[in-house]
């Protein structure tokens, strides 16, 4: 007989499950240098491969002269897309629906493209076989402004489609035009504008920036002739997306390609594409037999794996004279460089753009996007956001601070004014969307209560007055913001890439003496899934996490599932994880029940075990349980103890968050001091609150990063100007300020554990929270709107616009 | 991103280096900490076949200081001028000057020799150097000669030194008076986007004795003559530092790059320069 049972309180902790904070497994192994990274991997025989590219954003190519290099001791092959071309691998599908030159196919489209691809001994006989390919170039006329793409003068640069007037996204207006797309209502919303009592529009430009992780994209593909597998071991985001593209675009059977993605040292979106350099190496290895290595330098990342952002928003807002916002209008102009690869769901060539009306209840809104080509490096990717979420998300909150200038208006007053109430939820947007849940205006409350905001605005006052008679020449701007967003893409109704529903996935399978193995579709690149995703478990099968071993990344293993970005990993694999979870409970309880000798209905799940009902000291442990499980003969319950979920969400999920930044900027120099940075995040129920912690400290650094510093720039020719780590800012910890954290809980109604998803929150808020606080410094100047990123010299312009400086 | 392939040596004595140079000629340069050189090697916008490693020689490292002359070896790093007890008491404005190069790990590995010698002109040394009225040594095939940093530099990366010569030590006078190393950069790491040396020498309520110049604002490092002269003679007053001020923007010739347009780079150096005028002065 069981004689003492612990208390619940003792036996919860002790399996670490929901709400823990729990220290990441993870880090034992990244603290000590001991991860296993695609560049950690040595293979017999393997052979490195790298680009030759093209140093000119738009030229012809008349010839490539390989003899050179391949005379080289130590070169094997070099690869040109006319030897590509017979395996019809010279291009490739790009999940936008466009098609991508894998090696330059006539002409080259953006400076860094890949022209000819060099088998080496190693990496540093691959450089020099690089630099013996000869390549001659006629350099063509370049495009850089989008605005200019279809002007008469325009050069037409992807001469493939030039004539095809229907794109993947609808008709095409010009060659340099791809795609228009629409949500809302125009006409209601342009009747709307013209009647409205206040006005405000601005363009509102959110610059080309890059996600940068600290590992670059790479891959070892090995081709076992004798088997007929191939096996590519990569940076893959989607590594089960990744198995069935590379079937369909190379005929291998899908059964003999085995992805694996083993640890990934950051995505951030940039992961998540297919490359020219997967296919190179693919193609290498079946060309020479032996394993091929792929991995990008620093500078070929930033020049040619995928950027981020390019959205030039011009924008409309109208509202009543008391502040009621009646209207919003949007028109995108979207640069998307040589070839449309954008990483969105195939029904949606703007991501989630129509998220843009943001936390507010505008009853009436529009929104077009028009996709355009330039001499640009490809992506459009979610960098550490949902599909195209931190545009909408920094348009509107600029467009509220725009609109509270024009209305005279304290812009905390207006937001508050116009916020989606509580009771409206689940709310139904102009623009479509099922708003799950929200309480928007206690959040509000909270950060305006936490940083004294009054406070906050009466010694802005002071300093302003201090500034005026001379006595400084530093201002303090009070950045606001209050974003949704929409993650976790996404029901399979309406969310797919190439057809592929973005369902997913987790499998678990107990083990005789207790602890288990869960396999999910997705994939972790330092958010920390084997911690928290064995959390979950734990709180629904009574399994300590630390019983747990949690294995994603290996298409020959894991469940099929579309991989981790756009904050999807918990509220689609978390709530495939916990539904799996309650299978096995389901089964459990069978067992726990004949064990017990009682009817299924009469056992009660109580923390780690199943008790009978009234009788708490007859019970079941969830060890005892697996045990009997593959020990006992059980009528009509099969044998051992596993289940699997693939879960299609019924809607996506909506974090929401209020963030306050208090900025420090000297008009002389243009320099700037994070003084105070407030982050109130409501992610739903919160799984592990100090990985919440460390997600929103790196988000918000690199919200800080793209706010103050980080873009790709071209000059006029083309030429990026800021493709290196000196130029590209990445914030180190001498930058990046102190934050403050803090919380709000509004679970999601239909996700299974309440979830939402937090990982991309702090971007999506912070960079709106950052400008503002640079826009709001100098708004009693005259400033509404002034471009990204606020470097020194950018900030400096507007002080000097204002007529600051002596 | 990686060097074509080369010969590496490491001589340990200044004339194995000389004779090396002598042998190898254009295909050969030394490297010091190699921030400069190793990624233009590895960028491949240099060719070099021979690589002298000048770390093996003792007799280039080290700080001497000899009554009123201070001396440092070129392989001297900027780690150990930021830390060495006895020189920032000597001149406390090299400590100052070295902890706002680059990072720790990059000054780990960065030499006083390799800063000033590369003729790069964002490097902050070569500014300093200015400010100091240094003495560069060079040995070459001829024998030893000196030359004066104000001197030394005609154009980016074009210096007085000449091809089969190595500079061996760096010397100048004890500093006197208030002192001050002001620099505007975007980021750890970063070279300045305007940076200033001021040393004042106050005698009695007037200046006696003053030294401006500039970092990364033109060319070459900038040495400010108009901006001493007007400080010298005068009681700092404010009028005469607005000129002093002017002066040293008047000399700066920057270009635009991702630090931002000329414009800007004027009036922040006109910004730094004041600044390091005025916390000189405190110090004086």
């Amino acid at each position: 007989m069981n004689e003492s049972i612990p208390p619940k309180e003792e036996r919860m902790a002790a399996l670490s499950g929901l709400g823990t904070s729990r220290k990441r497994v993870e880090d034992a192994r990244f603290t000590q240098g001991k991860g296993n990274y695609v560049d950690d991997m040595k293979m017999p025989g393997m052979l490195f491969g790298d680009f030759v590219r093209s140093p000119y954003a738009h030229a012809r190519i008349k010839s490539i002269n390989t003899e050179a290099a391949l005379s080289l001791p130590g070169v094997h092959a070099v690869l040109t897309a006319a030897d590509l071309e017979p395996l019809g691998l010279h291009w490739m599908p790009t999940l936008a629906g466009d098609k991508q030159m894998v090696l330059a196919d006539g002409k080259v489209l953006f400076q860094g493209q890949e022209v000819a691809y060099v088998v080496a001994d190693d990496r540093y006989v691959a450089d020099d076989g690089i630099q013996a390919v000869m390549v001659e170039y006629e350099e063509l006329p370049v495009l850089v402004d989008p605005f200019k793409a279809e002007l008469n003068d325009a050069p037409v640069l992807r001469e493939d489609i030039a004539d095809q007037s229907e794109g993947a996204h609808g008709p095409r207006r010009h060659p340099n035009h791809i795609f228009t797309w629409e949500s809302g209502d125009r006409a209601a919303t342009e009747s709307v504008l013209s009647e409205a009592e206040v006005m405000a529009e601005e363009m509102v430009y959110y610059h080309r920036t890059h996600p940068c992780p600290l590992e670059t994209c790479g891959c070892v593909a090995s081709m076992d002739k004798v088997n007929g597998k191939l096996t590519v071991w990569g940076t893959f985001q989607a590594p089960h997306a990744v198995r069935t593209v590379a079937s369909l675009i190379s005929g291998i059977a899908e059964h003999n390609i085995r992805i694996v993605s083993p640890d990934i040292g950051g995505g951030f979106g940039n992961k998540v594409g297919v490359y020219p350099g997967y296919i190179c190496a693919i193609v290498a290895s079946i060309v020479t037999g032996v394993p091929v290595k792929w991995v990008e330098d620093r500078m070929d990342n930033l020049m040619a794996t995928a950027f981020a952002r390019d959205y030039w928003m011009q924008g409309k807002i109208s509202a009543t004279k008391e502040g009621k916002i009646t209207g919003l209008w949007c028109h995108t102009t979207a640069d998307h460089g040589a070839f449309d690869a954008c990483a969105d769901p195939t029904k949606f060539p703007a991501g989630f753009m129509n998220i843009c009306t943001g936390s507010y209840d505008i009853p009436t809104a529009y929104l077009a996007v028009d996709g355009i080509y330039t001499n640009k490096a490809p992506g459009g990717v979610a960098y550490r956001c949902s599909f195209r979420v931190t545009e909408a998300a920094y348009f509107i909150e600029r467009m509220i601070e725009v609109l509270a200038i024009k209305l005279g208006m304290d812009a905390a007053d207006l937001r508050a004014k116009n916020f989606i109430r509580k009771d409206q939820f689940p709310y139904q947007s102009a623009l479509g969307w099922e708003y799950d849940s929200g309480d928007y205006h206690t959040s509000w409350n909270k950060a305006l209560a936490a940083v004294d905001y009054q406070g906050l605005r009466a010694e802005q006052a002071e300093r302003l007055a201090a500034f005026g008679r001379g006595e400084t020449r530093k201002l303090i701007g009070i950045g606001l913001s209050h974003f949704t967003e929409i993650v976790g893409a996404g029901p399979v109704k309406n969310c797919d890439i190439l057809g592929l529903g973005m369902f997913d996935s987790c499998e678990i399978r107990i083990h005789p003496t207790g602890s288990a193995i869960a396999r999910l579709g997705t994939i972790s690149q330092g958010q920390g899934h084997a911690t928290t995703f064995a959390q979950i478990l734990a709180s629904e099968i009574g399994i300590p996490a630390e019983d747990i071993t949690l294995e994603e990344g290996d298409t020959d293993t894991a469940p099929y599932g579309l991989g981790t970005y756009g904050s999807r990993s918990t509220p689609v694999a978390g709530a495939a994880t916990a539904m799996a979870g309650r299978k096995i409970r389901a089964k459990a309880q069978m067992i726990a029940a004949y064990l017990l000798e009682v009817h299924d209905n009469d056992v009660e799940w109580d923390v780690d075990r199943f008790s009978v009902k009234g009788a708490p000291e007859r019970f079941k442990t969830m060890k005892e349980i697996a045990f009997a499980s593959y020990n006992q003969a059980i009528p009509g319950v099969e044998p051992g103890l596993e289940a699997v979920s693939y879960y299609d969400p019924p809607n996506m999920t909506y974090p929401f968050g209020a963030y306050v930044c208090v900025m420090e900027i000297d008009v002389d120099t243009g320099t700037t001091e994070i003084r105070q940075f407030y982050a109130l995040d409501d992610c739903g129920t919160r799984i592990n609150p100090m990985i919440i912690e460390g997600q929103v400290h790196g988000g918000l650094t690199e919200a800080l990063a793209i706010a103050l510093g980080q873009e790709i720039a071209y000059d006029d020719q083309g030429n990026v100007t800021t493709g290196t780590l000196m130029d590209f800012f990445m914030p180190t910890a001498w930058e990046t300020p102190n934050y403050q954290t803090d919380f709000t809980e509004t679970p999601s109604p239909h996700h299974p554990i309440g979830a939402k998803g937090v990982g991309e929150s702090p971007n999506v808020g912070g960079v709106p929270a950052f400008s503002n606080a640079v826009h709001d410094a100098f708004k009693s100047f005259g400033l509404t709107q002034s471009h990204m990123p606020h470097d020194h010299w950018r900030i400096w312009k507007i002080a000097n616009s204002l007529g600051l400086h002596d | 991103m990686i060097a074509s392939a080369f010969e590496y040596h490491k001589p340990d004595t200044v004339d194995g280096v000389i004779s090396l140079l002598s042998k190898w000629g254009d295909d050969a340069r030394v490297v010091a900490g190699g921030h400069s050189l190793i990624p233009v090697m590895k960028q491949r916008m240099t060719d070099i076949s021979h690589l002298i490693d000048l770390g093996g020689i003792s007799e280039l490292k080290g700080v001497s200081i000899d009554g009123d002359t201070i001396t440092i070896g070129a392989m001297t790093t900027q780690h150990e001028l930021a830390t060495d007890e006895a020189l920032a008491e000597a001149a406390p404005l090299i400590r100052e000057a070295s902890l706002q190069i680059a990072d720790p790990q990059v000054r780990y590995m960065g030499t006083i020799g390799g800063n000033v010698a590369n003729g790069d002109p964002a490097n902050d040394m070569p500014g300093l150097m200015q400010t100091l009225d240094a003495t560069y040594h060079l040995t070459g095939p001829a024998g030893k000669r000196e030359v004066k940093a104000r001197d030394f530099y005609e154009a980016a990366y074009f210096t007085a030194r000449e091809d089969e010569e190595i500079l061996t030590a760096i010397s100048f006078a004890k500093p006197s008076g208030g002192f001050a190393y002001e620099k505007q950069k975007r980021k750890i790491g970063d070279y300045a986007t305007a940076a200033a040396g001021v040393m004042i020498t106050i005698v009695g309520g007037t200046c006696t004795a003053a030294s401006v110049a500039l970092t990364n604002l033109s060319d070459t490092p900038v040495y400010c003559g108009a901006a001493v002269d007007a400080l010298v003679g005068s009681s700092l007053d404010d009028t005469t530092i607005k000129v002093a001020v002017a002066a040293a923007v008047d000399a700066s010739d920057p270009v635009a790059d991702t630090r931002g347009p000329v414009d800007f780079k004027k009036y922040v150096a006109g910004v730094i320069v004041k600044k390091a005028i005025t916390s000189a002065l405190a110090r004086a």
